[in-house]
């Protein structure tokens, strides 16, 4: 989220040169903790602030405000020989997993699986393995199966699945191309397959998503509420999809 | 030549000069290269201590979540790098013995620039071709999983190391006196005993120089091996291995270390992996040098 962060930050000095802001990586719990100490006026996060750290700020006389400034989907993709068109979760956990290893399991065609993936230090691949590997639970170990690709670059991955109908690949949904098949995802066996899009992201059905935040010590005034009023303008929104996240607002 | 004590005070000072720089260039390699593998060692070693040797020599490496197996990454550069040596020593041999001996002068003066300009090809652009054409067209003649795997790379690897293997060897060809040649001629050899029997003997010490360099830029390389092995970090399987996706050393480094915490273990675990590097192709380079040295004194007492 540090690059959106930096982008948004960029463009806004060109637009306000009067206005300094300084960014700074580190994570979330870097971000709020900082806002908590009240070192920054803003912390970043990609997830919801925890209850110890919303008490440990209303002890320091602190009332964070949340804001969702742009969201997070990560679309799983195949070739679009490939006729599989929708997944489970847990099939998904299964195939990075490695307990799944032919197309044919999955009700496609009787062809090996190549699974793909970003490398192990991207942001991606950590969300990708909390989420859907390990299906969202913090006690689960399981790891990526050993035989996955680790592609450096998105490129690397869309020119796979281009090519190969083995392979299974996921990234930002910003980074998709047409010539590539989406597969639709269900959180259950029961839930319905849905397609990662701006309204389904937004409106919370896509599984494979999350918000990313902004927080401010108390009601945000003077020139950081103007920033953040500008940051949800179609402007700075149009940022955030270039980068390959979601914007909250669907055009 | 010799200089008169007339004009020496001056010119015996500059040439004092000359020879002191030459002497301290040729010391400063040494230096850098201890000073190198120092800085290495401090900062590489201290892994010993914090990961248990048997763990990593297991065959997990997945460093994020604590697996620091070093073994398949081992493994992995050297299948990719014995792959490359297989398809570049014939190759590049007898791609310099044909400039050399055998071709017309007109293609031997078109073929050789061609050949180093092989060798300034970018490896990124080398790697892009791979996994744009070779990988796909791989995976549809083998009948692969997947393209992406330790043999497109060895190709590649062999493409980049052809180059500097005729380049040096066609010169050490080149070298050798055309009286040896016609000697053999005038006895009756025909031209490939010649070749096989005299020439190519003769110039023994510089095709090996030229086989080891060539090598010793396969180990090395790294964007190409990134961009077309897959990188997927599996223990060796047997000859099927060459057909699947492997993590080299190399390529591991690279992408690793741009997103790693100073000190932290992972860090010292990459910079080991990096002494391993060091360590190989010391031993390449001195296994070359102690093989020119014995052949050179055989070949002397054959040929003088």
């Amino acid at each position: 989220m540090v690059n959106l962060a930096l982008a948004w930050a960029e463009r806004y000095r060109q637009i306000h040169p009067e206005v300094r802001i300084s960014v700074t990586g580190g994570g979330s719990g870097t971000g709020l903790a900082a806002l908590i100490n009240g070192t920054v006026d803003i912390a970043n996060a990609s997830r919801k602030i925890k209850p110890e750290e919303l008490k440990a700020a209303s002890d320091q006389g602190n009332k964070p405000v949340e804001l969702v400034v742009a969201r997070d989907a990560i679309a799983v993709i195949v070739n679009l020989e490939n006729p599989v068109d929708q997944l489970t979760l847990q099939q998904l956990a299964d195939i990075y997993s490695g307990k799944i290893n032919n197309w044919n399991e999955v009700g496609g065609d009787n062809r090996p699986i190549v699974r793909l993936s970003r490398e192990t230090n991207s942001g991606t691949h950590v969300y990708f393995l909390e989420t859907v590997v390990r299906l969202g639970q913090t006690n689960n170990k399981t790891l990526f199966s050993p035989d996955t690709l680790l592609l450096p670059s998105s490129e690397g991955i869309s020119a796979e699945i281009r090519d190969n109908p083995n392979a299974i690949g996921y990234d930002g949904l910003g980074y998709v191309t047409s010539d590539m098949k989406v597969i639709a995802v269900a959180k259950d066996p029961d839930s319905p397959f849905i397609l990662p899009s701006a309204q389904t992201v937004n409106n919370g059905e896509y599984p494979i998503a999350r918000d990313l935040y902004m927080y401010t010590g108390n009601e945000p005034t003077g020139a950081i509420k103007n920033y953040l009023d500008w940051i949800l303008t179609s402007e700075a929104q149009g940022i955030v999809t270039k980068l390959g996240f979601v914007p909250i607002k669907t055009q | 030549m010799k200089i008169t004590a007339k004009q020496g005070s001056k010119l015996n000072w500059s040439e004092f000069m000359i020879t002191r720089l030459i002497v301290a260039s040729g010391y400063s390699a040494i230096l850098f290269v201890g000073l190198i593998f120092f800085f290495l060692l401090r900062e590489g070693l201290p892994a010993l201590w914090q990961v248990p040797l048997n763990s990593l020599l297991s065959s997990r490496w997945y460093p994020t979540e604590g697996h620091f197996a070093i073994l398949p990454l081992l493994e992995g550069s050297i299948i990719v790098t014995l792959g490359a040596a297989f398809i570049a020593i014939p190759f590049g041999l007898g791609t310099a013995i044909f400039i050399a001996e055998v071709a017309p002068r007109w293609t031997r003066e078109a073929l050789k620039p061609l050949v180093e300009m092989l060798a300034g090809l970018p490896s990124v652009v080398l790697g892009f071709l791979g996994m744009m054409i070779l990988a796909p067209f791989f995976r549809r003649f083998f009948d692969l999983p997947t393209g992406l795997t330790a043999f497109t790379g060895s190709l590649l690897l062999g493409g980049i190391a052809i180059p500097t293997i005729v380049s040096i060897a066609e010169d050490a060809l080149d070298a050798v006196p055309r009286s040896y040649r016609e000697a053999a001629l005038a006895m009756g050899a025909t031209q490939w005993q010649t070749i096989w029997k005299v020439t190519l003997p003769a110039a023994r010490s510089g095709v090996l120089t030229a086989i080891m360099l060539g090598i010793g830029r396969t180990i090395g390389e790294t964007m190409t091996v990134k961009m077309v092995t897959g990188n997927a970090p599996v223990l060796f399987k047997g000859l099927s291995s060459w057909f699947s996706p492997v993590r080299t050393m190399t390529a591991t480094i690279a992408a690793e270390m741009g997103e790693v915490a100073k000190g932290s273990v992972h860090y010292e675990v990459l910079f080991l992996i990096g002494i391993i590097l060091f360590l190989i192709s010391m031993i390449v380079n001195v296994t070359a040098s102690t093989m020119v040295f014995r052949q050179g004194k055989r070949s002397e007492r054959i040929l003088s």
